[in-house]
C-alpha cells in the first residue's frame, strides 16, 4: 500500500474505509456493518499486507461472483494508483440506456365531465387492445399507469408439508396431540390436507433490436408480477436474454416502477443488441436453470424468435428446457397480429417443446397472459 | 473449542486441512481461518463438485468436532431444523403413569415436556452440542422464510422451545452454509457471513487432489485423467465434471486395470464422469482428440 507521501499520513483504517468508500461507487453494497467486519478481519490477518486485505475484502464486503469480479476492479485501480489516494473512481456505473421513457409533455387537465369520463373509459379500453410499439409517448404514459390493473395470480403447488383443515386425512400427530391435553382420553379428530404454496414463474425478456420497441411494456409487466406476487425474494424471478444473460430481479423489486425500470437499466449491458437465443439459453439453462431456477417453475420466454444463430441449437435448448420446467410459455408479439404465421425460423425451432403459445403486444393481451400464469 | 486446538493461521489451517486429504488454496484457507478467528458464518458457493460440502467435512475432522447437517429443501421448516416431541413416547409415559395409578394431571403434564421427549433436529442439536460444526448445505433450496428463521439463529445462537425454555450455546458452533445460487439469497443472511466462491481447482491441485483421496490409481493415470478433465471442462458441456467424478472416474478406471488410458475403456467408463447422454457423445467425440494429443 502506497500513500506515505509526507504530510499526507494516514491511519489504516481510514485508508480502508476510503478503499469501502470506493467500492461503492464502483457499485458494490458496502453497508457499515460490512465495512467494520472488512476492518476487523483485516485487521486480524494484518492490515499491512496487500493480499490480505484483498482476501479479507472478497470474503467480508462480496456477496456473488459479480461483486468479486468488480472488488478485483476495484482493488487495482484503488492500490495500483500511485498517487495517494482515491481520485480514482473505477467502474463507473453505465449510463442508463432506457430510451423508452415517455417524454414529459405538459397536459392539463380541467374538471372532467360525464361526457370526458366517458370518452376516457373507451379511449382506455381502446388503449388496452393497442399495439404497445404504436402508442406516442403520450398513450404510453397513460398506458404505463394502466399496469397496475394487471391483477396476477400465482399458480400453486402442492408442497410436502400438511396444514390443519376440517376434512381430509386424519392428522395422527395432532390427534394425539390434542388427547394428550387430555390425559391420554379420545378426542376429536383433527384432520389435515396438503398444503399449497406459490410456484415460481421465471421471466426471460428478450431485450435485442427486434424486440426494442416492446422491451419498455414487457419489463413493465415483469415488475408488475414480481410486485403482485411477492416482495423480497419472491417467486417471480427475472432475466433479460439478448447477446448475453442479466439477472434483474433485484432491480424489479423495487417498489416504484420508473425507479425499478432505471435501474434495470443500469443492470442490463446489452439494449438491442443482436439476439442468439441458443446461446443465451444454453447460458441461462447451464449457469441458473438446471441447478433450480428452472425447475419446476413456469418458464415464460418473451420474444419474436428472430434468431440469429443456430436454431438447431435453440431446439435443442428449448427441449431442455421443458424437461426442467413445469410449464413452457412463449410470448410472441406478433403472434395476435393479423396474418401471422409462425415462420420465423427461431419459433419454427421452439413450438414442439411448448406448452402455450401466446400473444404478448398489448395490454389486453398481457391481461390473458397473467391468467394463463394462474392457471399454469 | 479448546482455545489450543484452534489453528493461529491461514498456513495451519491448510496443513490441519491437509491432513484429512481437503487440499485447498491460500485464500479458502484465508478465508476459514478468519471464520474460526472472528467466528463468523462461511458462506460459500461455487460449481457443483468444486469442494463446499467437503470443506466442512473435513474441519469438522481435523478439528474433532462433531458435524451437524442440515440439508436444505423446498418446505423446510423450523420444526424440521429445531425440535419437535416424540408424541408416542409421551403417550407412553402417560399411559404407565395412569397405570401406577392417579397421578396428579399437573404433574404429569410437566414430566411430558421433558427434555428426554424432546427430538433434537439440527440446529437444536448443533447449539446442544457445541462446539460443533453445523452445516447448512444447499441454503438456496430452502425458502425465504427459513433464511429469516435461520438469521435469527445465526445471530442469537439461542432457540426458545416454550415449554422447556431457552436452549443457548456455551460457546457458537462453527457454522458453514453452501449454496448453488439457484436463488439470491437475502442480504441480510449474506452480511452475517463471510463470503467464498470455490473455483474448480487447478491442473496441480486436482491432481493433488487425486493422489490424496485415491492413492491405489497409478500415478501416471491420475495424471491422463485430471489433465482430460481439466480440459473437458472448457468445452461445452452441461454439467462440467466435478472433483468427484475426476476422483469417481480415477477410481473406476483404476478398478478395470487400466494403466493408461485409451479411447476404448475410457467410452466404457464415461457414467462415471459426465451424467448427461448429450455429454457423453460430445466427450466421447472430443476424448478422440484429447487422446491423441
Amino acid at each position: 500500500m502506497s500513500p506515505d507521501e509526507p504530510g499526507e499520513v494516514r491511519g489504516g483504517d481510514e485508508i480502508l474505509l476510503a478503499f469501502a468508500r470506493a467500492l461503492r461507487a464502483g457499485g458494490i453494497a458496502v453497508t457499515q456493518d460490512r465495512a467494520h467486519g472488512f476492518l476487523a478481519s483485516a485487521a486480524e490477518l494484518g492490515a499491512d499486507d496487500p493480499v490480505a486485505v484483498r482476501i479479507a475484502g472478497r470474503a467480508t464486503l462480496c456477496a456473488s461472483p459479480d461483486d468479486l469480479a468488480r472488488f478485483d476492479q476495484v482493488f487495482e485501480a484503488f492500490f495500483n494508483a500511485r498517487d495517494g489516494l482515491p481520485r480514482t473512481r473505477p467502474a463507473a456505473p453505465t449510463e442508463p440506456r432506457f430510451t423508452d421513457f415517455p417524454e414529459e409533455d405538459a397536459s392539463g387537465e380541467g374538471e372532467p365531465t360525464d361526457e370526458m369520463v366517458r370518452a376516457a373509459a373507451s379511449a382506455t379500453e381502446l388503449l388496452r387492445q393497442r399495439d404497445v410499439a404504436s402508442l406516442t409517448p403520450a398513450e404510453k404514459r397513460r398506458l404505463d399507469g394502466m399496469f397496475a390493473t394487471l391483477r396476477p395470480r400465482a399458480p400453486m403447488r402442492r408442497t410436502a408439508r400438511h396444514q390443519r383443515w376440517h376434512r381430509g386425512q386424519v392428522d395422527a400427530s395432532r390427534t394425539l396431540r390434542s388427547s394428550l391435553r387430555r390425559l391420554g382420553e379420545p378426542s376429536v379428530i383433527e384432520w389435515r390436507r396438503r398444503g399449497t404454496r406459490p410456484r415460481r414463474i421465471v421471466l426471460l425478456v428478450d431485450v435485442s433490436g427486434s424486440m426494442s420497441s416492446y422491451a419498455d411494456a414487457l419489463l413493465r409487466l415483469a415488475h408488475r408480477l414480481t410486485q403482485a406476487l411477492g416482495q423480497a425474494a419472491g417467486p417471480v424471478e427475472t432475466f433479460t436474454i439478448g447477446t448475453r444473460v442479466t439477472h434483474i430481479s433485484r432491480a424489479l423489486r423495487i417498489r416504484d416502477p420508473e425507479r425499478a425500470l432505471v435501474a434495470a437499466g443500469e443492470t442490463v449491458p446489452d439494449w438491442s443488441g443482436g439476439t442468439r437465443l441458443g446461446e443465451t439459453l444454453r447460458f441461462f439453462l447451464d449457469r441458473w436453470g438446471q441447478r433450480g431456477m428452472a425447475r419446476g417453475a413456469v418458464v415464460v420466454v418473451f420474444s419474436d424468435g428472430w434468431e440469429r444463430g443456430d436454431t438447431a441449437l435453440l431446439g435443442e435448448q428449448m427441449a431442455r428446457l421443458r424437461r426442467i420446467a413445469h410449464r413452457v410459455v412463449w410470448v410472441n408479439p406478433h403472434r395476435g397480429k393479423d396474418g401471422y404465421e409462425a415462420v420465423q425460423q427461431g419459433v419454427v425451432a421452439a413450438l414442439p417443446h411448448l406448452h402455450d403459445f401466446v400473444a404478448g403486444h398489448s395490454l389486453a393481451t398481457y391481461a390473458e397472459l397473467v391468467e394463463v400464469l394462474a392457471d399454469a | 473449542m479448546e482455545p489450543s486446538s484452534m489453528p493461529g493461521s491461514a498456513r495451519e489451517v491448510s496443513a490441519l486441512l491437509g491432513r484429512t486429504g481437503y487440499l485447498c488454496d491460500d485464500e479458502l484457507a484465508t478465508v476459514t481461518y478468519l471464520m474460526l478467528a472472528m467466528q463468523r458464518p462461511l458462506l460459500l458457493e461455487g460449481e457443483p463438485g468444486t469442494g463446499k460440502t467437503a470443506l466442512a467435512e473435513a474441519l469438522a475432522e481435523s478439528l474433532e468436532l462433531p458435524l451437524v447437517r442440515l440439508q436444505c429443501y423446498e418446505g423446510i421448516d423450523s420444526t424440521q431444523a429445531l425440535y419437535d416431541w416424540d408424541f408416542p413416547r409421551q403417550i407412553l409415559h402417560l399411559r404407565a403413569l395412569e397405570a401406577g395409578g392417579g397421578a396428579d394431571p399437573e404433574e404429569a403434564e410437566k414430566s411430558l415436556y421433558d427434555e428426554r421427549f424432546l427430538l433434537a433436529r439440527p440446529v437444536l442439536a448443533a447449539l446442544q452440542q457445541s462446539p460443533a460444526l453445523l452445516l447448512v448445505d444447499e441454503v438456496d433450496r430452502a425458502d425465504d422464510e427459513f433464511e429469516a428463521f435461520l438469521l435469527e439463529v445465526l445471530s442469537t445462537w439461542q432457540v426458545s422451545i416454550p415449554e422447556l425454555g431457552t436452549v443457548r450455546a456455551a460457546t457458537p458452533p462453527l457454522v458453514v452454509l453452501t449454496s448453488n445460487r439457484t436463488r439470491e439469497l437475502h442480504d441480510a443472511l449474506k452480511r452475517r457471513c463471510l463470503y467464498h466462491w470455490i473455483e474448480h481447482p487447478g491442473l496441480d491441485r486436482e491432481l493433488q487432489i487425486v493422489r490424496s483421496r485415491a492413492p491405489e490409481v497409478s500415478e501416471a493415470l491420475a495424471g491422463q485423467v485430471v489433465r482430460v478433465v481439466q480440459q473437458l471442462r472448457d468445452r461445452d458441456l452441461q454439467k462440467p465434471p466435478g472433483v468427484a467424478e475426476t476422483i469417481d472416474w480415477a477410481r473406476a478406471l483404476h478398478h478395470l486395470g487400466t494403466a493408461e488410458l485409451d479411447l476404448e475403456t475410457a467410452s466404457a467408463t464415461l457414467g462415471a464422469l459426465v451424467k448427461y447422454r448429450e455429454d457423453a457423445d460430445r466427450v466421447r467425440h472430443a476424448l478422440d482428440q484429447l487422446l491423441r494429443t
